[in-house]
């Protein structure tokens, strides 16, 4: 079936139309490509702030998170607590087991629609009261690198704690908007773990405001 | 369980729902002897406080007798206790400087998501206000799961009535902090708008500071008639000039401190007001502000301004200028109770203060209900409700 398009919008409005439409895919286009290139180098001087609080969100395939929290424990205690991974099951409400064996770890995650994945990672880096880091493994369902540093608050404020996730989401952009819909983004989930963490550390349970063992 | 519940603006009804279970080591669970309906209350009730869903227990002024408790608790059973409104864990940085309203543990991480982009930070916990402060049952009912027992309550030895200890859990610490926070010197005049509860306990503490004068203002005869027998002078807004004669009675200086215990439902017919109702009605998470407004305008140079009035949200036409050309300091917050407790306490015992002046009503928890509704309508007779289950 032909239209005649002409007889809904004259040359003038298809003309008009038409640059719209080009305008808005060059706007499209810049946007996209500001996006995906590598950042420019800015005027003025590198900021103090952490990597991760940058406007680009995305390094390469990898999307990278974090977060600092400051718990009011000596160092040593958080230090050992982190690093004892059996203890992390505890307070992450989303990681259902972890199987330790030299410096092999195996997570099984639980990911959206009551799926599991399981992470495979091994400790690349391990300085007391300063560091752990690790990395997955091959046979991994998610390709993720991380790392947990230590370091003394100021004004006996005891331990700050900042965790730092990088991971190519499972189905790119969109897994990763489905995954935020379901609080299982790893920002999500990592600022609630942190805060779980400091609150079993400082007061030796996790806060509920469940009015029974069952709700 | 009976407990009062919200379904929806200016409905709220007694449901019977589970009673509550120690959950966590450092709970107790408190049989509730007295209760009382809060102004901020009204807030919710008034459907202007996001985050209140179906079902929720409201109340957060109680008190009761332990009746259970968990292995890290340090309440005993039996004992008389009453619990302050902000639930604090007593360990993390806030608590340790005493700022037990700023507790950072207190709220399930979950539920911080709430506040974090609304406020910055994420709030503590607060009984029965909303899940924006952790979604606890509140203390209208017959029963409540108390977290960080060991931390909150204060036990009560005989001696006291319920009723004059009750207001321990917020009101009296609430109007005693906003008085503290106006650093009273000697020679000084503290302004007072709104005489409830908060605002009438803020009268009595200005003054046991040592102010000079208080001065309160409000419309409703039987309330600034409360405040006068307190000591205060008072001002009917509806009759007098309130700037005019803030400053006339000062020496044409002003009041050195002033104190908002009216928060974000302002009343009166001003241009500000109208437009404020106009915004807060179609729900774009305004505040009105006029009480705030005006007090910043009627004080001192270099004066303090108190706000224990509950805001929520945002404020328009705020006078910065009257702000900073003026120098002022401006302190408020959610009350840091478990700071308090004890010295009120003491001066309840020792008679330097009574608090069941304000209780106009006493009502069994079944008729809760009534009691919101009258305390919401009929402001000027209702100045107190306070409520017992099991009666």
């Amino acid at each position: 079936m032909e239209h005649d398009y002409r007889v809904n919008v004259g040359t003038k409005g298809r003309d008009a139309a038409l640059m719209l439409g080009a305008g808005l895919l060059t706007v499209g286009a810049v946007a996209y490509w500001q996006q995906t290139r590598t950042p420019p180098r800015l005027p003025g001087v590198p900021d103090s702030a952490p990597g991760r609080t940058s406007r680009q969100s995305r390094y390469g395939d990898y999307a990278v998170s974090g977060r600092s929290v400051t718990i009011n424990r000596p160092i040593d205690e958080v230090y050992a607590f982190w690093r004892d991974f059996s203890n992390l099951a505890g307070f992450m409400s989303h990681v259902e087991k972890v199987e330790t064996e030299g410096d092999m770890t195996t997570w099984t995650i639980a990911a959206p629609g009551n799926q599991s994945v399981t992470v495979r990672s091994r400790i690349v880096s391990d300085r007391e009261n300063e560091e752990i880091a690790w990395r997955s493994v091959e046979e991994s369902d998610i390709d993720t690198e991380g790392k947990v540093m230590f370091r003394e608050a100021p004004g006996g404020r005891g331990t700050e704690v900042e965790a730092v996730i990088a991971y190519v989401p499972p189905a790119g952009r969109f897994g990763q908007m489905i995954a935020k819909l379901f609080q299982r983004e790893p920002r999500v989930q990592g600022r609630h773990e942190l805060k779980r963490l400091k609150m079993l550390m400082e007061t030796g349970e996790i806060t509920t405001s469940q009015n029974r063992k069952t709700d | 369980m009976r407990a009062l519940t919200y379904h929806g603006t200016h409905d709220v009804r007694v449901d019977t729902v589970p009673d509550p279970q120690i959950v966590n080591p450092r709970d107790a669970v408190i049989e509730v002897t007295a209760t009382a309906i809060c102004g901020s209350d009204l807030h919710l009730y008034d459907g202007v406080i996001p985050g209140v869903m179906q079902g929720d227990i409201l109340g957060h002024e109680f008190m009761g007798r332990v009746v259970e408790t968990g292995p890290d608790s340090t309440l005993k059973k039996d004992q008389r206790v009453v619990v302050p409104f902000t639930i604090s864990c007593g360990k993390c940085f806030h608590c340790m400087k005493q700022q037990y309203s700023a507790c950072d543990n207190s709220n399930p991480a979950e539920k911080q998501d709430l506040t974090e982009p609304l406020y910055g930070e994420a709030l503590s916990g607060l009984f029965g206000y909303s899940h924006l402060t952790g979604g606890y049952p509140g203390g209208q009912a017959e029963y409540v799961r108390v977290p960080y027992s060991d931390v909150g309550p204060i036990v009560i030895p005989d001696g006291p009535s319920d009723e004059e200890v009750l207001f321990l859990s917020d009101i009296l610490p609430t109007g005693w902090m906003a008085a503290e926070n106006c650093d009273i010197e000697e020679g000084d005049t503290v302004a007072v708008w709104g005489c409830g509860p908060v605002g009438l306990f803020a009268i009595q503490s200005a003054l046991l500071m040592g102010a000079h004068q208080v001065i309160a203002i409000d419309h409703y005869p039987n309330r600034l008639d409360l405040a006068r027998k307190l000591g205060a002078k008072v001002i009917d807004y509806r009759r007098t000039h309130v700037l005019e004669a803030l400053r006339e009675m000062t020496g044409g200086i002003g009041p050195d401190a002033v104190i908002d215990a009216v928060g974000m439902e302002s009343h009166g017919f001003y241009p500000d007001n109208v437009m404020d109702t106009v915004k807060q009605k179609v729900g774009i998470g305004a505040d009105r502000g006029h009480v705030l407004r005006e007090a910043i305008m009627a004080v001192r140079k270099g004066g303090r301004v108190s706000m224990p009035g509950v805001y929520g949200g945002f404020l328009d036409k705020f006078p910065t200028g009257a702000f900073m050309e003026k120098g002022l300091q401006w302190r408020t917050g959610q009350t840091h109770v478990q700071k308090y407790s004890e010295e009120l306490l003491k001066r309840i015992q020792e008679g330097e203060i009574d608090t069941t002046f304000l209780i106009s009503h006493r009502l069994s928890l079944e008729e809760a209900p009534t009691g919101y509704e009258n305390f919401h309508s009929n402001q000027d007779d209702w100045t107190k409700v306070v409520l017992t289950p099991g009666a």
